[in-house]
């Protein structure tokens, strides 16, 4: 059964030359090279939601970690495990959309594995994806490396993805329809350290939002972080689903966001820049990196209060009234 | 956004900040009731902005924090069962039982699952009726009403494969409670918008003048909650005891009828123990005898299940008001949201949550 989807269908969709040598790993030339490696898992339900699907999602969810490593994601592998009984059509699916978001991100999908798990032992389909990039010489991406008086800037509203799915998992509609971001990074992230080759740190705020990757990165860094809550973009329809279900949206996940960290007197600059490319039009600074106590982010509420804005324990639940 | 963005105003808020400081003259010690208002205040430093002759206390209006361990182990005890499956709000599935909280069933096996609404309860039993579903009723007179509409509907459809575990709370009997406890410190009272919503203010009014204290119906964001505050103080500061509707938006003074109509066709006072405070006459709601059939303690036998709360927790002195959670030995240490002791550190509306998550350095 996989020897015949390999034959049918991913090496087929995937076909390269790396791929077509159908070894068990990808052996990979690179000189003299710093490399970037990465992998994530991807197991979200529904497979199929707006703005994009699990297939887009195991590709740019990877190509985004190696973005942010200030890598130019290169190759990336797939794990498939799937549930006994997915329809062909749903693999075909996910594989073609995969393939189109590897040639958007300028990957190649060159080595894989699938496994078939009894019905009832998966969700449908569970995709594993692991890449590699290379880092251009001069990129010193370091998340230890956020200095006070460094500015926070993020590339547009936070929380899209995470609430897309949960409305469409729990059948909530919105006058505006809530869209995944789920987006490659790498153009972005490139052109930022394009701008500001001293560019201190990039993050991707997947799981555990914008408020986890801000306490990673004041942790890492020793620093502390003020956020500006007027600054921080949400839209009015993810706002509204925040509200109705009790969520803070700086915990919910985003597929197509960029953090950078940048000295302050750069990020006027990057922020011109990151507006020019299509996934950075709504890029602004959203906070201050500062001295004052390290390892915690606070927030300066709307109106002037102060905050703890902590790391999200266990996973945000919906309220009861 | 329409409706939220004025109540959140800046401007607005600075300047109801700058009318409190002027009217305020004497120390006063304020208690906002409800845990949503409490997250409020913590959430947007309103406490920070204040007069320092002015002091918050948080009250109990906690649902999930006020039911009873017992609840909680009974909720455990009947999500266990091969042939239930339970649905609850999502607040409650991490409140800690004496052994396990709901989670930990549902990680062992048993059929938990959160819904939104108490009718998607009502549906998951007509779509499954080899199983007996059991709707986790928690709340105060808040959510009483929809949950009370979910036993009629199940009722006009024949049901019998529908319960609900019923844990429901009244505001009134727990004030009284409070005021008149030996050494109590409240002056004045910020009640509950929504509970409001649904039952009017009318029956604040005897408290207000029994126990000297005005009472102010206050909405939850920033603009609401110091609008309240500020009546309050002016009342206080003119020696006036009486109730004032500052949530015009959503309270009237008789409240809603239709919704205390469900009450009082579904459910009759019955006594009941808070979490932390303890028995209380008449400050619950249980199902009248004629809707006895979906009650779940009726349903199963669950006269056994033995309780047994954390001699660390403080979580009775906190909702009382007595103590705030950063002055409690086990905060942050031996209680975390991740390994909660008692259900404030738990609950969307706890006051440990609410500290934990935005003063903990403070």
């Amino acid at each position: 059964m996989t020897q015949k989807l390999l034959e049918t269908l991913f090496f087929r969709v995937f076909d390269n030359p790396i791929l077509a040598r159908r070894h068990d790993g990808a052996v990979l030339e690179t000189g003299a090279k710093r490399l970037a490696f990465t992998t994530d898992s991807y197991v979200v339900d529904p497979l199929f939601f707006p703005g994009g699907d699990i297939g887009e999602l195991a590709v740019y969810g990877t190509v985004n970690d190696l973005a942010v490593c200030g890598a130019e994601p290169r190759w990336i592998s797939a794990g498939f495990i799937i549930e006994e009984g997915l329809p062909m059509e749903v693999l075909a699916r996910v594989a073609a959309s995969m393939r189109r978001a590897a040639d958007r991100a300028g990957v190649s999908i060159v080595t894989g594995d699938t496994k078939v798990v009894p019905r009832g032992r998966g969700d449908g389909i569970f995709i594993n994806t692991a890449g590699v990039g290379i880092v251009p010489e001069g990129v010193e991406i370091d998340p230890a490396g956020a200095r006070p008086g460094d500015v926070v800037i993020i590339n547009g509203p936070i929380a899209d993805h995470g609430i897309a799915i949960m409305a469409l998992r729990e059948g909530l509609d919105f006058e505006t329809p809530v869209v995944s971001d789920t987006a490659p990074l790498h153009t972005l992230a490139a052109a930022v350290l394009q701008t500001c080759p001293t560019t201190r740190v990039l993050r991707d705020p997947t799981r555990g939002g914008v408020a986890s990757a801000l306490n990673e990165i004041a942790r890492a860094s020793s620093v502390g972080i003020v956020l500006d809550e007027t600054s921080v973009p949400v839209r009015d329809a993810v706002r509204g689903a925040c509200e109705i279900l009790g969520f803070d949206p700086l915990y919910v996940a985003n597929e197509g966001k960029l953090i950078v960290i940048a000295p302050g007197d750069a990020a006027g600059k990057i922020v011109e820049r990151m507006r020019e490319l299509p996934e950075g039009r709504e890029s602004c600074a959203i906070g201050m990196v500062t001295s004052e106590h390290p390892g915690t982010v606070v927030m300066r509420t709307l109106i002037g209060g102060t905050r703890i804005v902590d790391m999200m324990s266990g996973e945000q639940l919906p309220r009861i009234c | 956004m329409k409706y939220i963005d004025e109540y959140r105003d800046p401007a607005v808020a600075r300047a109801l900040i700058g009318e409190i400081r002027r009217v305020v003259r004497n120390r006063w010690t304020l208690m906002e009731i409800c845990g949503g208002q409490t997250h409020a205040i913590v959430r947007y430093g309103i406490d920070t902005l204040l007069p320092e002759m002015l002091t918050l206390v948080h009250g109990p209006g906690c649902p999930v924090c006020v039911t009873s361990i017992r609840m909680i182990d009974k909720a455990c005890t009947l999500a266990r069962r091969e042939e239930v499956i339970f649905t609850t709000f999502g607040d409650m599935i991490r409140v800690p039982g004496s052994m396990q909280d709901l989670a930990a069933v549902k990680a062992g096996g048993g059929d938990v699952r959160i819904v939104y609404s108490p009718l998607d309860a009502v549906r998951l039993a007509e779509q499954n009726p080899g199983s007996h579903v059991v709707f986790f009723a928690v709340g105060f007179e808040t959510t009483a009403p929809a949950n009370g509409r979910a036993v009629q509907y199940a009722a006009a459809k024949g049901l019998k494969n529908f319960s609900i575990l019923c844990a429901h709370v009244l505001v009134p009997p727990a004030l009284r409670l409070i005021l008149s406890a030996p050494g109590n410190c409240i002056q004045g009272l910020l009640a509950a918008g929504h509970v409001c919503t649904v039952m009017g203010y009318e029956e604040y009014i005897p408290i207000a003048e029994r126990f000297h204290v005005p009472i102010v119906v206050t909405g939850f964001e920033p603009v609401d909650i110091l609008l309240g505050i500020l009546e309050c103080v002016r009342m206080l500061e003119g020696k006036r005891f009486a109730v004032h509707n500052s949530y015009t938006r959503s309270v009237r003074r008789e409240g809603n009828p239709a919704a205390r109509r469900v009450l009082d066709e579904v459910f009759e006072p019955c006594d009941r123990v808070w979490r932390g405070i303890g028995h209380i006459p008449a400050s619950g709601l249980r199902l009248r005898k004629r809707y006895e059939r979906f009650d779940a303690e009726q349903r199963f036998d669950l006269a056994d299940v033995r309780s047994q709360e954390s001699p660390l927790c403080r979580a009775g002195e906190i909702l009382q008001g007595k103590r705030k959670p950063l002055e409690c030995p086990a905060f942050g240490g031996a209680c975390t949201p991740d390994r909660p002791l008692g259900a404030p550190m738990v609950s969307a509306e706890g006051a440990c949550a609410a500290y934990y998550r935005y003063r903990r350095a403070g």
